[in-house]
């Protein structure tokens, strides 16, 4: 790469001013000037003049738009941060204004679903991977662009904006999206590492919402750190089985986007899943919690596709079946529990042998 | 019984380029010497790129060393040169005077022994097209195939001499012909068929002849040389070797660059991608990468070597598939197939058809009535996208794409070796799509995958190979529930039609009992013992269970089998 040449002056573009978006648009903004797009014009006028958003000082080197087209004339490089319900329509919406030589590297752990038309999730029995899609091969089928990459890792956006010592992996086939994601992200507090597993990273970050949301339920029963070691190590195993049926490898699970994240998931209040089962274990239903905030969990969504899946597939899935009845079909989450302590599964290891 | 087909739209075309010497693939040997220098040249530098320090290079020399003399000891062919020994033996004694040197002195003479092994790879592999030699072939092949099907078509004394029939009535040329011959014209055609039969370099070639297009290139095995008559066919139509004994770097390297230079010249193309014929008679599913990563690079390198402004000549992808009721080798095939797959087993390549099968074989094919589709698919740009007429790529939303942008990072044209890996990996996923979309399914397609499927789902606890060891007199069919699974297969044949995922030959249409008639009737309707037929009672009874899976195989990634019931 010749960094020498001008248009390495290019901006480099956000899209989605949500937490992680607007933290990611921050570290990019120590080597790069930095277009962040948000949707909502007021977003766009108070980040411009009072360097301020959800509670995120942000960089004079950012500066907020409100026009996609924009973006892709004036970044090479896009950085696309936006809730998974709402992905395949932005990308849709940016597909006209892209070329081949775009690169995109997204920070978004959840699925799209395509359903055949009128159907609802809740009337599918079953998913499969003609249906269910990461984020990475949404832009694959939507634009021209095939430089795509992600980002996933330990990366809660309060610690990040308070610079706290993290790391990140960046998942492509191609070395080249890796280098250039370091290069762009690297700093002496945050570490970044490389995958060309861009499937198995995907399903690693967006399947481990699964285990979040358990983690909470178990800290919301008040129950200590024995339940959470059990929870976390047999959650991998279940993350592996699911995400092996789903097309990816299990050395993805094992790294920074798998265990790392998973753990600290696990023990952060600030995760939004986590706080989801917290909050469900207390008694309140999904609907109060859902009501209760404008932030989105990915999480719930993940449990009810990656259960479908699953029922599909035929994988072994407990802790997310069980998640599902508590979610959707009114289990408790302490009858959850017992159903998962009576499971008969009591191999401890056996996706290393293969 | 013949089977005709409702548009036959095979008309003659007329030549693209008039005169020969307009012929990208005659210049190139015209100017042969240049260019084995020129190739030669390139895979130097590729090799010392890969190997850029003395000691890895030596290592690579000596490695290659080795396995030529294996190759020489164990597994020599007719058509090897005779001084192949000593010139090997010369390379081992300068390479063992190396040892004595020190490591500055070893440097120009390892360059100088792999400057002189990738000459001899490069003067190997060139091809060597003579314009009376093409015109000679062609005339004679012309002459005798229309003798052939003359005299055994006309049953009278002197019919032998009439011209009532040509080749086109015998094989069906279906799908993108206008389209592909506007290619030729603006661009360099890298033609990319699905590999079945031996036969098919002959049809293939003639099929690009008949088409107007002039010849093109194409890697064909060494193997094939070792017959006479074939080798001096396959020079005269301007093929170059490809010995898939050598696997050593410099050759391999030598060859990619070969095929590079030659598209970037403007020589069109013709690879079977999927490396040998197919053993199982299943399309491609895994493409061999190595020459389709010629095509991109050859693209990379004709933007770069463009002045700013200037339109780049662009290389265009075409996927054919051949259509067969019949495979000459199918029975030997499968066995090769079964064999590896039952025991993972190196496999030599040989090949049990000399000269006289092969007129055997061609005489069965114009006496009996039993045709073969060609399916031309549309134009792909080296990154997949479909192109239109004037060769310009449109994405999947019809929007239009600059393929030059693929090799563009930070606004500059860049070599990205890694990169371009992973877009002939993308390539070949496109191309095996487009396999599945343009195969023609024929009748008896049809009813040798269901009858085969049929008999698989009633032993639902054996295995492929349990399967096949069951005594063939033990397996029927009732007539009327084969003929209802055909009828519901078809349907759904159909409807994968209407969703553009598969293309269908217009007899398998019709009454249902005609279509099985006629399946039955072509399905491996040369081989001696018939891999499906009905017995007096009107029961579906096989003779050959191995070469009816061959056949079966055919119609196999579709997901047809949720539609045949226990």
């Amino acid at each position: 790469m010749n960094s020498t040449s001008l248009s390495d002056s290019k901006p480099v573009g956000v899209i989605g001013a949500g937490n992680f978006g607007s933290a990611v648009a921050n570290l990019l903004a120590r080597h790069k000037p930095v277009l962040l797009y948000a949707r909502d014009v007021d977003v766009v006028n108070r980040i411009n003049t009072k360097r301020d958003n959800r509670g995120h000082k942000i960089q004079e080197n950012v500066t907020a738009i409100n026009s996609l087209s924009q973006i892709a004339e004036e970044c090479d490089v896009i950085f696309p941060i936006i809730p998974s319900a709402h992905f395949r329509s932005v990308i849709q919406k940016l597909s006209p204004h892209l070329h081949p030589y775009h690169i995109l590297i997204h920070g978004t752990k959840g699925f799209d679903i395509t359903l055949p038309r009128k159907a609802t999730i809740d009337e599918m029995d079953n998913l499969n991977r003609q249906q269910v899609k990461t984020m990475s091969e949404v832009i694959r089928e939507e634009s021209v662009v095939v430089r795509v990459g992600c980002l996933a890792g330990p990366n809660l956006s309060k610690e990040l904006a308070a610079g706290h010592p993290t790391a990140t992996v960046i998942a492509s086939p191609f070395n080249e999206v890796i280098e250039l994601g370091k290069k762009l992200l690297r700093n002496d507090r945050f570490q970044v590492y490389g995958n060309n597993d861009l499937t198995g990273v995907e399903l690693a970050g967006v399947l481990k919402n699964i285990i979040a949301i358990a983690s909470g339920a178990l800290s919301g029963l008040g129950y200590g750190d024995n339940a959470k070691g059990l929870l976390i190590s047999r959650g991998v195993v279940e993350m592996i089985y699911l995400g092996r049926a789903l097309g990816g490898n299990t050395k993805a699970f094992l790294g920074v986007a798998g265990i790392g994240d998973l753990v600290t998931t696990c023990n952060s209040s600030l995760s939004r899943n986590f706080q989801v089962g917290h909050q469900l274990a207390q008694g309140k239903t999904l609907q109060d919690i859902l009501a209760s905030t404008d932030e989105i969990a990915e999480g719930i969504n993940t449990v009810r596709i990656a259960k479908k899946c699953a029922d599909f597939y035929k994988v072994k899935a407990p802790i997310t079946n069980a998640l599902y009845r508590v979610l959707f079909e009114k289990l408790t989450v302490k009858q959850a529990l017992e159903y998962l302590m009576r499971y008969p599964l009591n191999v401890d290891i056996d996706f290393l042998d293969k | 019984m013949d089977i005709e087909e409702k548009k036959n739209k095979n008309k003659k075309y007329k030549p693209i380029l008039e005169g020969i010497p307009d012929w990208p693939v005659y210049k190139l040997s015209k100017n042969r010497k240049e260019f084995i220098e020129e190739v030669a040249d390139r895979a130097f530098k590729r090799v010392k790129e890969v190997r850029p320090s003395t000691k890895q290079l030596i290592d690579e020399l000596e490695a290659t060393l080795y396995r030529e003399q294996q190759r020489m000891k164990r597994n020599r062919w007719r058509v090897d040169p005779e001084d192949e020994p000593q010139f090997w033996a010369k390379v081992k004694e300068d390479l063992s005077a190396l040892s004595t040197k020190t490591p500055e002195e070893q440097e120009p003479d390892a360059n100088e022994i792999l400057k002189r092994i990738v000459h001899r790879y490069s003067d190997e592999i060139a091809g060597n097209f003579k314009p009376s030699q093409y015109r000679f072939a062609r005339e004679v092949i012309k002459f005798w195939f229309s003798r052939l099907l003359n005299g055994a078509r006309v049953k009278k004394f002197g019919a032998f001499w009439r011209n009532q029939y040509t080749l086109r009535d015998k094989i069906h040329i279906v799908g993108k012909v206008k389209h592909l011959r506007r290619l030729a014209r603006k661009g360099t055609v890298v033609m990319v068929p699905t590999h079945f039969s031996n036969l098919d370099s002959i049809l293939i070639g003639w099929v690009i002849h008949s088409l107007g297009l002039p010849a093109f290139i194409y890697g064909a095995g060494l193997n094939l040389f070792n017959l006479k008559i074939f080798a001096y066919f396959m020079n005269s139509l301007g093929a170059y070797k490809v010995d898939r004994r050598k696997k050593n770097m410099p050759y391999l390297e030598t060859l990619k660059l070969y095929s590079t230079i030659a598209l970037q010249k403007g020589a069109h193309s013709l690879f079977f991608p999927g490396g040998t014929r197919s053993r199982s008679g299943m399309l491609e599913k895994q493409l061999k990468l190595g020459l389709l990563s010629s095509t991109i690079e050859a693209q990379r390198n004709l933007y770069l070597e463009s002045q700013p402004g200037e339109e780049v000549r662009k290389i265009f992808i075409v996927p054919v598939t051949l259509n067969y009721n019949f495979v000459l080798e199918a029975p030997d095939l499968v066995e090769d197939y079964l064999s590896s797959k039952g025991q993972d087993r190196y496999m030599p390549e040989q090949d049990k058809y000399g000269s006289w099968q092969l007129i055997q074989f061609m005489f069965k094919f114009f006496t009996k009535g039993s045709s073969i589709s060609v399916s031309i698919g549309r134009g792909l740009d080296v990154m997949g996208n479909y192109v239109d007429d004037e060769g310009n790529s449109i994405d999947e939303h019809d929007r239009a794409v600059d393929t030059r942008d693929y090799f563009i990072t930070n606004g500059q044209l860049s070599i990205d070796r890694q990169r371009e890996d992973e877009y002939t990996r993308m390539l070949s996923a496109k191309i095996v799509k487009e396999y599945h979309r343009i195969n023609r399914v024929f009748a008896s397609h049809l009813v040798a995958f269901v009858a085969f499927t049929m008999w698989q789902k009633r032993y639902p606890m054996l295995d492929l190979f349990g399967l096949l060891r069951l005594p063939e007199e033990e397996l029927y069919l009732p007539y009327d529930e084969f003929r209802d699974t055909c009828k519901r297969v078809r349907k759904q044949i159909y409807r994968m039609k209407i969703e553009n995922k598969v293309n269908i030959a217009s007899h398998l249409k019709g009454d249902i009992d005609e279509m099985i008639k006629r399946g039955l009737y072509n399905v491996g309707i040369f081989h001696l013992k018939r891999p499906l037929l009905r017995n007096r009672e009107g029961n579906i009874i096989t003779r050959d269970l191995n070469v009816l899976y061959y056949y079966h195989n055919r119609l196999v990634g579709y997901e047809l089998d949720k539609f045949i019931g226990q």
